[in-house]
């Protein structure tokens, strides 16, 4: 399948401060990918050189084939909705819908006009005096009657209460479904994506932790527990991504791409929760050596899709 | 026409949960041969999932042969669960019962009486001398839990 974002060593320095760090990624099209990362991981980095919005230090990366923003045709490909639902609060619901018909060639009105209408969104009402959620709602229509390839939503979620939360990603996995579109969106929790994702990112101090289709994630990643002992004396294909023991009992999160066959360990299924935030907190991994920061081979990436 | 529910807390994948669903309402009635299956947008929207888990579970249970894909239009009911296997629900859910009271006179509490349920029949599943092999439950050793592997 086609990639819709590829990068190569990408990466981006501010003055001294590098904000994304050699950065590698093979998506493939038709996906809809969270990138989950503390705050300040380098996740905004990411997508603004993915819409264009910043030009890389080092390293490329291509999106739908070609360079973001390098042309009309590249720009109507992908939509981008930037943090905190941008809108304009002086302009009416119905202003912004003829703004996205003047600014995008492939304007979608009578979609726009119908998730307005079945959002219950007044038209003359000024988008200053709509609560969040229907402010984000309102970037979302924007963002998807554009009727782009690849829709990126830099924390689309993140100041929504729980129900305007779902109701915004009910409305995006159906546009995903609908529209056969790619989305790519960030969060700081995962549990905001658990559900809506089939692509995951891990950005940790301004590198790729961990990338790959979810269910080569949770089919590559175990927990092993048993008594106390050297995490280093594993088989070579189990990398060690946490480690913890107590003076009795050594409990691993691994990764593997083979079963693990050693009786003595107790072998349990990792959520991606638990997975996303061993990886989080243990960015000194490597330390061990052993490397944690390859991404899944591509074979396992795949498990029965 | 069924609606599908998630619990983010069951253990299972959702792909899974909604294939289960359906197999459940062709056993139990609700869904029956011809029906409609709730669209891949309806489900997608109803439950703020993504699309590919309705699609995995919609090719499973086409695999399987219980429901068939017409394009453009929608998924249907192609066979149904519900047979002879219903009529035994009765006589075995009262050898359940029994056992069940035994289990407690002997002592055994909730958490204990679950354990050693679950663990026996994760055991003969393993051992594939439960289930005679046509109606062993597919992918059943990927969505409980992973003990034992």
């Amino acid at each position: 399948m086609a990639a819709v974002i590829q990068a190569q060593g990408l990466g981006k320095r501010y003055g001294r401060r590098w904000a994304l760090t050699d950065c590698t990624l093979d998506i493939p099209a038709g996906r809809v990918v969270g990138l989950v990362g503390p705050n300040g991981a380098g996740k905004t980095t990411l997508l603004h050189l993915t819409v264009g919005l910043l030009a890389p230090t080092s390293g490329s990366v291509r999106v739908l084939g070609g360079r973001p923003a390098a042309n009309p045709a590249q720009l109507a490909k992908v939509g981008f909705v930037a943090q905190d639902s941008p809108t304009y609060a002086g302009l009416r619901v119905a202003d912004h819908l003829k703004l996205g018909a003047r600014l995008n060639p492939g304007w979608d009105a009578a979609l726009a006009r119908g998730r307005i209408g079945r959002l219950g969104l007044d038209p003359v009402r000024k988008a200053g005096k709509l609560s969040g959620g229907q402010r984000a709602q309102l970037a979302l229509t924007l963002g998807i009657a554009k009727r782009p390839e690849l829709l990126i939503l830099d924390e689309p979620v993140a100041a929504l209460d729980p129900l305007a939360r779902r109701e915004f990603l009910q409305g995006l996995m159906e546009a995903a479904a609908e529209h056969e579109l790619s989305v790519m969106l960030s969060s700081h929790l995962v549990s905001d994506l658990e559900r809506a994702c089939d692509y995951l990112i891990v950005l940790v101090d301004s590198r790729v932790r961990v990338a790959g289709a979810v269910e080569g994630l949770l089919a590559t990643h175990h927990r092993l527990t048993g008594a106390r002992r050297d995490p280093t004396r594993l088989p070579a294909d189990q990398h060690v991504v946490a480690a913890s023991h107590t003076d009795r009992q050594t409990i691993l999160l691994i990764r593997t791409v083979g079963p693990v066959h050693d009786p003595a360990w107790a072998v349990h299924d990792v959520g991606l929760e638990q997975l996303v935030l061993a990886y989080m907190r243990h960015p000194e991994t490597t330390a061990l050596g052993r490397p944690t920061l390859a991404a899944v081979p591509p074979d396992a990436t795949e498990v029965s899709l | 026409m069924i609606e599908f529910h998630l619990d983010d807390r069951s253990g299972l994948s959702p792909y899974l949960q909604l294939v289960r669903q359906v197999r459940q309402a062709l056993r139990l009635g609700p869904l029956d041969e011809g029906d409609q299956l709730p669209t891949v947008k309806e489900v997608v929207a109803g439950l703020a999932i993504n699309p590919n888990t309705v699609l995995k579970a919609y090719r499973e249970l086409e695999h399987e042969g219980l429901v068939a894909a017409r394009p453009g239009v929608g998924t249907f009911v192609t066979a149904t669960l519900a047979d002879a296997a219903l009529v035994a629900h009765g006589p075995l859910r009262q050898d359940l019962r029994r056992w069940l009271a035994r289990a407690r006179r002997a002592g055994l509490d909730e958490e204990s009486i679950e354990a050693l349920f679950m663990t026996t029949f994760r055991t003969a599943a393993e051992e594939g001398i439960a289930w005679p092999p046509s109606s062993r439950p597919r992918g059943w050793a990927k969505g409980t839990g992973g003990a034992g592997r």
